[in-house]
């Protein structure tokens, strides 16, 4: 039966498989990142890459578990009130894992391919729709910088009406929040940890540099397997 | 500009709105009066460096006020870098942001600083020197002030508790605070995220806590724990909250006080 589980259960494409608990809840771990901290340098500091995963992503798998493994009680002992109470916890940690999973394969080191714009389909799609690439940065950068509080920035694609949407989510929400049918392409992550020691609260320095280091190449991956 | 002058020196306080006529003094002075008697250290400042530009427009202007203590004063809990940015920087910011919008919108002249949180909320916030100024080593609350959180709360270490649980369990950026409850007349503690103010509840706030990233980054990275421990334990003012208790009391009726019997 835990075999089964293990084969057929959908989980999110970067965690790797955790413990198996008795009952077959899947538990997180941190996925490894595919690069060294240091190497998004000078547009992210390795101080912030090492903090920003081993310090606030693990807390967020931490509670996210803890959160699941109470839920998966409160389910078994049909509590519906403390079922429904854990649903923040779960949208925020959760949404916090979803979220930096996604980030980590969004950078890339400049050596390994960093900041290349995007080409064919991706490249053609933000053309018709935008205008042009420097179009479609300066759009996410003005939202991104005025985001109150903390919250995501993301390029996102409509997979029912195969539009690309840029699209802002606060706090830890996930895109789908934003609508059930957009699957992200890029997020930039735009709480504070994500910049401050580096940037100070110059929020729009950090938006501006981070495109040097952002991987195109898992954006139109994304897309074409979305848009074919 | 003027406001910035005034917001180096500690003499413009941050309630207080000055005026400043672009006309020379021999020309009739068009000025905007309003009376507020909310803010008794309201203080009209005419500032004559200011040579005529032939505009005749009035600006209400809001300066930025030095914390009530060295910048490094709070030293080992709070750096004097973080309390530098986090006033200098971001704090600024905001009351520029809100300069900015005054000189914009004309209906808000003349508000109080109560009245513009309420009017705008949320937008462009400015009340945080509120709550910037009431950190400065304290220990314990102490009369008035510590009963009524008794009375309240059980006793000052279940407050504490419940305090630093609400500050951990706040998602995203935002701030905890001590409130006066106007209609359930008692102290609670309440959340709110980004940069909401109580006030807009109606209700007063006496303490108040900043929770964004910001505020303990630098000194703290992502422990947040161990900010907001040392908050509780050694940077709350207790005295100016007991300040800010008592002038609440005066909108709430909190009973009889106790009189000794002789």
């Amino acid at each position: 039966m835990a075999l089964r589980t293990l084969l057929t259960r959908k989980n999110l494409a970067n965690s790797p498989m955790g413990m198996l608990g008795l009952r077959g809840l899947q538990t997180f771990s941190l996925p490894d990142l595919p690069y060294d901290y240091g190497t998004l340098e000078p547009a992210i500091s390795g101080d912030i890459m090492q903090l920003h995963h081993q310090k606030h992503h693990q807390t967020y798998i931490t509670n996210y578990n803890k959160a699941l493994e109470q839920l998966d009680d409160a389910v078994a002992k049909g509590d519906a009130s403390a079922a429904v109470k854990l649903q923040s916890a779960i949208k925020f940690n959760g949404g916090g894992h979803v979220n930096h999973s996604i980030f980590w394969k969004n950078l890339a080191p400049i050596r390994e391919g960093g900041g290349e714009p995007p080409k064919s389909s991706l490249g053609w799609a933000i053309d018709n729709h935008f205008g042009s690439l420097e179009v479609l940065i300066q759009k996410m950068n003005a939202e991104g910088a005025a985001l109150q509080g903390s919250g995501w920035v993301w390029l996102g694609v409509d997979k029912e009406f195969k539009r690309l949407v840029v699209e802002t989510t606060a706090n830890q929400d996930p895109l789908v929040t934003k609508g059930p049918s957009l699957v992200p392409l890029l997020g930039i992550d735009v709480w504070e940890h994500a910049y401050y020691l580096q940037y100070k609260n110059v929020r729009p320095d950090y938006l501006k540099n981070i495109w040097k280091v952002i991987n195109w190449k898992y954006a139109s991956e994304v897309y074409e397997k979305e848009c074919p | 500009m003027s406001w910035s002058s005034c917001g180096s020196s500690s003499i413009c306080s941050w309630s207080s709105i000055s005026y400043v006529p672009h006309d020379p003094p021999s020309k009739l002075l068009k000025r905007r009066f309003t009376p507020s008697i909310a803010q008794p250290r309201w203080k009209p400042r005419r500032d004559y460096s200011h040579i005529n530009r032939g505009v005749s427009k009035v600006f209400g202007y809001y300066g930025l006020k030095n914390p009530p203590y060295k910048l490094d004063a709070l030293e080992p809990y709070l750096s004097r870098r973080t309390l530098e940015v986090h006033w200098g920087v971001h704090h600024r910011g905001y009351v520029e942001a809100l300069n900015k919008q005054l000189e914009k919108n004309d209906t808000l002249y003349g508000c109080t600083m109560d009245e513009l949180i309420k009017v705008s909320y949320n937008n462009g916030n400015p009340f945080i020197e509120f709550n910037n100024a009431a950190q400065e080593a304290g220990d314990m609350p102490t009369l008035g002030l510590l009963q009524q959180i008794e009375k309240d709360f059980g006793s000052f270490t279940n407050f504490k508790e419940k305090f630093i649980e609400a500050a951990l369990t706040l998602f995203g950026s935002g701030w905890v605070w001590l409130v006066l409850k106007r209609d359930a007349k008692c102290l609670a503690i309440v959340k709110t995220s980004n940069a909401i103010n109580p006030l807009v509840w109606n209700d007063i706030p006496i303490m108040s806590l900043d929770v964004w990233e910001h505020s303990y980054y630098l000194d703290y990275r992502n422990d947040k724990a161990k900010y907001v421990n040392n908050f509780m334990n050694h940077l709350v003012s207790w005295n100016a909250a007991a300040v800010r208790m008592v002038r609440a009391q005066a909108f709430v009726n909190l009973g009889e006080p106790k009189i000794p019997v002789a």
